[in-house]
């Protein structure tokens, strides 16, 4: 079958996949940001106890594999009760895993803002939480930004084991295809080139639209 | 050497010949970065065991001189020779072609050179640094390399020193290491790239210091870039002033210095004066 | 309510323990096929042909992009596709290898490009050949920045290999499912995996810590 053949028989699933596997991505990456910056947070916390809980969090999600979690998530977790639907299952497990990973990029970031702005903060009489708000994280955001991109791009990959507890995304719907048709080249190269497209041409342009956008706001050109 | 302008070659001979062949010829020599002229038709003559410094303002392309005869540089027209052969090119089939690699290596192994910022190697000892090169390149046993390279510390005065790493030296101290690793190498011809300009003023006598013994005790042609004007006067043969590509006045240190003709030589001399 | 089964713990732990050790071999194996190659990719990077770079830039930038996953089912089911029949393990092993050769030139190329331009110089004003060069000046200055992600990427190397048990290798997932499908239990078989993926990366991650502060130091580098 050529392959022009190939693709307009099976862009249904193609599409349908690639719908739930973007689905995926966006929610994970909103689980991540916000993993990571709480426990990013709570890592340079002044109490032991915060601490101690970031990192057994961060070690835990970084010390085990991507796959084990979900797996752990889907098959082991309802027999302590919680029984999640396996979309959310996908989402969550993907978001906590690399929020683990942004937490240190959180750090590293609020870190290298400089020492005076935080003097001067103090000096103009903020309190803790309008400092952090309104003159540390809007800065730190700008350093934070380009690794975090290659994060995105990490999630963006992570979101195919979801496949493997049978979320229908688009590794799975190739899979799928692949099986009915045995065209291998053709399936799994497709897939390939459409995740291509979405890390190089959408995911990476964006960040660094957004990495300009926060220089400038903060006066950086 | 790829990216070239392609012009008559046949007006370079293949070889220098007859008796006093200077050591090094720039003929005709133009580089270029884009449309900027850095040499511009450059003609210079270095004599066998001549002492020549290079003095001008920055942009004027003296820099660029060592740098293209290090083949540092890529050359855009001209030719440069070095002991009568060309540099930058080789004969082949009684013409002259652009050089290859490994005419280049040929040829490369009489020139040494010492950098502004020393680069030592940080993770080889002074010796280390020392042998590096006889071992590598000039096949010196590991014993034969190393007495080569103590006697040569000794010269420059690290030789207690020769088990410290880079990192645990001077800045004077680095630049003398550099020298001794150039002079390992035994080149014909020395290129000292303003080599005192990132020391603190207290040490570079120690670095001056080893190069007048160079001029005294060997036959080594010399081209050195430099603010030091006074150190200069002392040691050069000839002083070249550059401007904006081309030499604007060559001559003796006491004529040049004493003497200047151009208004640019004055000039420039007349605000090097009052920097210092 | 789930309670934990130790008699059942200890009946499966031998056989999880055998598979660790095959997912140690994998690792170490795709590892050393990308240390390699990653080297191979980077090099093939700094030649002065302009469409060598280009294409191998391009791949890379390929392969960091599309997930192993895919990348493995793709090595695995293409090759039978045009007659070229690979076992799990070479497919595993050249895929994985593939994917963090790509990781480790960028790793590498950021190493080499630390390495001060003077040093090039330098070696040319002594005459040493391009290989001498990199041998000898460039990579042992290249190395120390370069081993943090290095063994990053072998401890993410041992993370992945789970994705193998989807082309049948026997390594550690492959085996907690066979075990969990066995005997319809999955909470000893899922846990103790996690287990041992903890006890060999985090130890690990802590000891390259180690090396690369001792490294650094015995090269003379104080930075």
């Amino acid at each position: 079958m050529p392959y022009l053949e190939f693709l307009t028989t099976y862009s249904s699933r193609f599409i349908d996949g690639t719908l739930m596997t973007l689905g995926q991505f966006g929610l994970a990456a909103l689980v991540a940001i916000a993993a990571a910056l709480v426990s990013g947070l709570m890592k340079m916390a002044h109490s032991k106890t915060v601490r101690a809980i970031a990192v057994v969090y961060i070690e835990i999600f970084r010390g085990t594999s991507l796959l084990v979690q979900l797996y752990w998530f889907y098959f082991v977790l309802p027999l302590f009760g919680f029984t999640l639907e396996k979309f959310t299952v996908g989402f969550l497990t993907v978001g906590l895993c690399y929020g683990a990973y942004g937490a240190e990029l959180v750090r590293g970031a609020i870190q290298s803002v400089p020492r005076g702005q935080w003097e001067a903060a103090l000096a103009l009489n903020m309190s803790p939480a309008k400092r952090m708000q309104r003159i540390i994280l809007p800065q730190a955001l700008v350093a934070i930004l380009p690794p975090w991109g290659n994060l995105m791009i990490e999630i963006l990959k992570g979101t195919a084991l979801v496949a493997l507890i049978s979320v229908a995304d688009l590794m799975f719907e190739t899979r799928q295809v692949n099986n009915n048709t045995y065209l291998s080249a053709q399936a799994f190269g497709t897939a390939l080139i459409i995740y291509y497209i979405f890390a190089r041409f959408m995911v990476t342009p964006v960040m660094r639209w957004l990495e300009r956008v926060m220089a400038r706001k903060i006066g950086r050109t | 050497m790829k990216n070239s302008i392609n012009h008559d070659l046949s007006q370079y001979p293949l070889k220098l010949e007859g008796d006093h062949v200077p050591m090094v010829r720039f003929q005709n020599v133009t580089k270029k970065y884009g449309s900027l002229v850095v040499l511009d038709g450059l003609n210079l003559d270095v004599a066998e065991g001549e002492m020549v410094t290079i003095i001008g303002p920055s942009g004027s392309g003296k820099t660029t001189v060592l740098r293209m005869l290090m083949t540092l540089e890529t050359i855009d027209s001209g030719v440069i020779y070095v002991d009568g052969e060309p540099l930058t090119h080789m004969e082949k089939n009684g013409r002259l072609v652009r050089a290859n690699a490994a005419h280049l290596r040929l040829i490369r192994s009489k020139i040494g050179m010492c950098f502004q910022h020393f680069n030592l190697f940080p993770h080889m000892t002074a010796l280390g640094n020392c042998v590096e090169g006889p071992m590598q390149v000039l096949g010196l046993s590991k014993r034969e390399a190393e007495e080569r390279a103590l006697e040569l510390l000794d010269l420059v005065g690290m030789a207690d020193k020769r088990d410290q790493h880079p990192s645990r030296l001077s800045g004077g101290q680095q630049q003398r290491v550099a020298i001794a690793r150039a002079l390992a190498m035994r080149p014909k011809v020395m290129l000292f790239d303003e080599v005192t300009s990132a020391l603190d003023p207290e040490v570079i006598s120690e670095v001056t210091g080893v190069i007048r013994g160079l001029v005294d005790q060997h036959n080594l042609t010399m081209l050195m870039v430099t603010h030091q004007i006074g150190f200069a006067r002392e040691i050069s043969d000839r002083i070249c002033l550059f401007f904006d590509g081309k030499i604007e006045e060559q001559g003796s240190p006491e004529r040049l210095l004493d003497n200047p003709q151009n208004e640019r030589t004055q000039q420039f001399l007349s605000a090097v004066l009052e920097a210092n | 309510m789930a309670d934990w089964k130790f008699n059942f713990t200890w009946e499966i732990l031998p056989r999880l323990l055998l598979a660790a050790g095959n997912t140690i071999l994998a690792a170490g194996g795709g590892y050393a096929v990308a240390v390699v190659l990653g080297l191979v990719l980077v090099l093939a990077q700094r030649t002065r042909s302009r469409t060598l770079t280009f294409i191998v830039r391009e791949l890379v930038e390929f392969i960091r992009s599309t997930p192993l996953l895919l990348q493995i089912f793709f090595i695995f089911y293409v090759g039978p596709q045009f007659g070229l029949r690979l076992s799990p393990w070479a497919a595993g092993l050249i895929a994985i290898g593939l994917h963090y050769a790509a990781y480790l030139s960028e790793v590498y190329r950021g190493g080499i490009e630390s390495v001060p331009k003077g040093q090039w110089e330098a070696a040319r004003a002594i005459n040493l050949s391009t290989v001498t060069t990199y041998r000898r000046i460039i990579i042992p200055q290249a190395l120390p920045p370069a081993l943090a992600g290095m063994g990053n990427y072998l401890v993410g190397i041992f993370k992945d290999t789970p994705m193998l048990s989807v082309i049948g290798v026997a390594e550690l997932m492959h085996t907690a499912n066979s075990i969990g499908a066995e005997n319809f239990r999955y909470l000893e078989p899922y846990t103790i995996v996690g287990l041992i993926f903890l006890a060999i990366s985090l130890p690990t991650a802590w000891l390259i810590r180690r090396f690369e502060t001792a490294l650094r130091r015995k090269m003379g580098l104080t930075r």
